[in-house]
């Protein structure tokens, strides 16, 4: 409603031809048109389909409900867990170290660790299955040294490297940004005071990093949760949420279950986003 | 003595990481040109498999260049006037919008792909064509052109070249062609090369929507992944390294410039 009730300011010369507020709203058209036939009309028969189903509104209640939907949600949700916890672990030790250091081969550092940023989850799937496939590197390896071919990339394992790997790149971004812009004051003062290195990470810098810590984690959480294609490319019979819709879908063909899945898929995704949004105050998005 | 132990373990830690990431890369460019990747590199390198992903593949590349450039169009179109006009009334409304046209990015792509074909599975002809594929990109590529000329327009002051343009005269279609677009370019130009590259590499959703008379790069990589030799594999994988890193590179030149403001 505020739309039309909001005072609009008025320019000399929109007498002739379209006036400024009629301008704003062509302006926004497009974007309502594409909004509207696109996401919103989609998203609301998406939930509709979900309820459609032989069981009605409680397929909803199935996630939950179901052994079988309960346990793929829990092992999603640990996956996803260990996967920003890891992620996390690894892109602040990465980070502060070079942030602190100025050395050669840095900057190579720096672009290695943020090369695979915009693979998509097809790819990281291939570049487990190269690292620890059967044809793998580890599996070489492990032949040569120990005389016995490691192969895990099909496994829980693997899928857990998978999600490591697209999301270091991104966590380690947001982790660097932050540290960057720490008050080196701070840590002086802390210093001064008598703090060895242990306390002036325990106490300064690590509860500064926080806010960067909610806002990556969570980006990481939500999009290993949605990930599909690493899982799709390993080919795991792990039962991870997006690979369960996929086959309820194209397999099973029960549809209204596959809806009702990716609704609540799609919540948990957002709720995530939505708490680290209110807890920071910052704009984040997942994506890939 | 022991901040030099620190020091080394910490690089240690750090190279292991980014060997983790960039080792599979490499050997996957390699395999890609290597005879025989079972034999190693010393079975000599060759172009064949790049050839016969050619052969194979040639169309599936062709589709994605043409979706990427179709999905920067539409949201060139649709973003931009779009971003333009919500930094300008701003509010609740603006909140509003920004906060539905994001949410793509906070749903997994999968959960999308559902919906739309729900939705449009019974148009037949726009179902089967590219154009199904093309509607899943906008909606997923959108957010990222929106926000990335909105960042840029927050930092100028668009109500006063606004103004200023309308006093000499100038119509709203002039104003935003001559003034706001100039001035908007940083943002455009990142928000394209994000749009691009995100199309490109667009999997989740256009695994769901595609027909096999419309496969793309990624879809096709998927079908390699799964039914070619590893070589074959790995060439592919080639040819799509070769069209992303220079959009790669033209991201971070840009983001590294001075003036041009960081995108969150």
């Amino acid at each position: 409603m505020s739309f039309f009730a909001k005072p609009v300011p008025t320019f000399a010369g929109h007498a002739r031809g379209l006036s400024h507020r009629s301008f704003l709203r062509l302006c926004l058209l497009p974007l309502a048109v594409v909004a509207a036939a696109f996401f919103l009309l989609p998203m609301v028969k998406l939930v509709i389909v979900g309820a459609s189903g032989e069981t009605g509104l409680s397929a909803y209640a199935a996630i939950v409900t179901q052994p079988r939907y309960r346990a793929t949600l829990i092992n999603t949700v640990l996956l996803a867990a260990a996967t920003t916890a890891a992620s996390l672990a690894i892109a602040t030790i990465a980070g502060l170290f070079l942030q602190r250091h100025r050395f050669p081969g840095r900057a190579l550092l720096v672009a290695m660790l943020t090369f695979p940023l915009a693979f998509p989850g097809v790819v990281v799937g291939f570049m487990i299955i190269l690292l620890a496939g059967r044809q793998g590197l580890v599996g070489e390896l492990t032949s040569r040294l120990i005389g016995e071919k490691l192969v895990f990339a099909y496994s829980i394992q693997g899928l857990f490297l998978g999600y490591l790997y697209f999301s270091i790149p991104r966590v380690i971004l947001t982790i660097m940004a932050a540290i960057e812009k720490l008050d080196p004051a701070l840590e002086e003062a802390a210093r001064a005071l008598g703090a060895g290195p242990w306390a002036v990470h325990r106490d300064v810098i690590l509860p500064a990093l926080v806010p960067a810590f909610v806002a990556s984690g969570a980006i990481a959480f939500a999009t290993a949760m949605g990930a599909f294609g690493t899982a799709f490319t390993l080919a795991t019979n792990i039962d991870v949420l997006p690979m369960v819709i996929y086959t309820e879908f194209t397999l099973s063909a029960n549809i209204a279950m596959a809806a009702a899945l990716s609704v609540g898929l799609g919540l948990v995704a957002w709720a995530m986003l939505a708490l680290s949004r209110s807890l920071t105050g910052g704009t984040i998005a997942a994506a890939g | 003595m022991r901040d030099r132990v620190i020091f080394c373990g910490q690089l240690v830690f750090t190279a292991l990481v980014a060997a983790f990431l960039i080792v599979p890369a490499i050997l996957s460019m390699l395999a890609g040109i290597t005879a025989n990747y079972f034999r190693g590199i010393g079975s000599g390198l060759t172009l064949q498999w790049v050839v016969a992903v050619w052969d194979l593949y040639a169309e599936t590349i062709a589709r994605s260049l043409l979706i990427a450039i179709a999905t920067l169009a539409a949201t060139l179109v649709v973003g931009v006037p779009a971003a333009y006009a919500l930094n300008v009334r701003g509010g609740r409304l603006a909140r509003t919008v920004e906060e539905v046209i994001t949410l793509p990015l906070a749903i997994p792509g999968l959960a999308i792909a559902l919906a739309l074909l729900l939705t449009y599975n019974g148009f037949g002809d726009f179902r089967r064509s590219w154009l199904f594929i093309l509607t899943g990109h906008v909606v997923f590529t959108l957010p990222f052109m929106v926000r990335s000329v909105m960042a840029v327009l927050s930092g100028i002051d668009v109500k006063t070249l606004d103004e200023s343009a309308a006093s000499l005269g100038a119509g709203p279609w002039r104003r935003f062609r001559d003034v706001i677009v100039p001035n908007a370019r940083p943002g455009i130009l990142a928000g394209s090369l994000a749009v691009v590259t995100l199309s490109l590499g667009e999997f989740n959703l256009t695994w769901m929507l595609h027909t096999p008379l419309t496969k793309t790069l990624p879809v096709g990589l998927a079908d390699s992944y799964a039914s070619m030799r590893l070589e074959v594999a790995s060439a592919y994988t080639l040819v799509f390294f070769l069209m992303i890193i220079p959009l790669l590179v033209a991201m971070q030149l840009l983001a590294d410039r001075p003036g041009t403001p960081e995108r969150s």
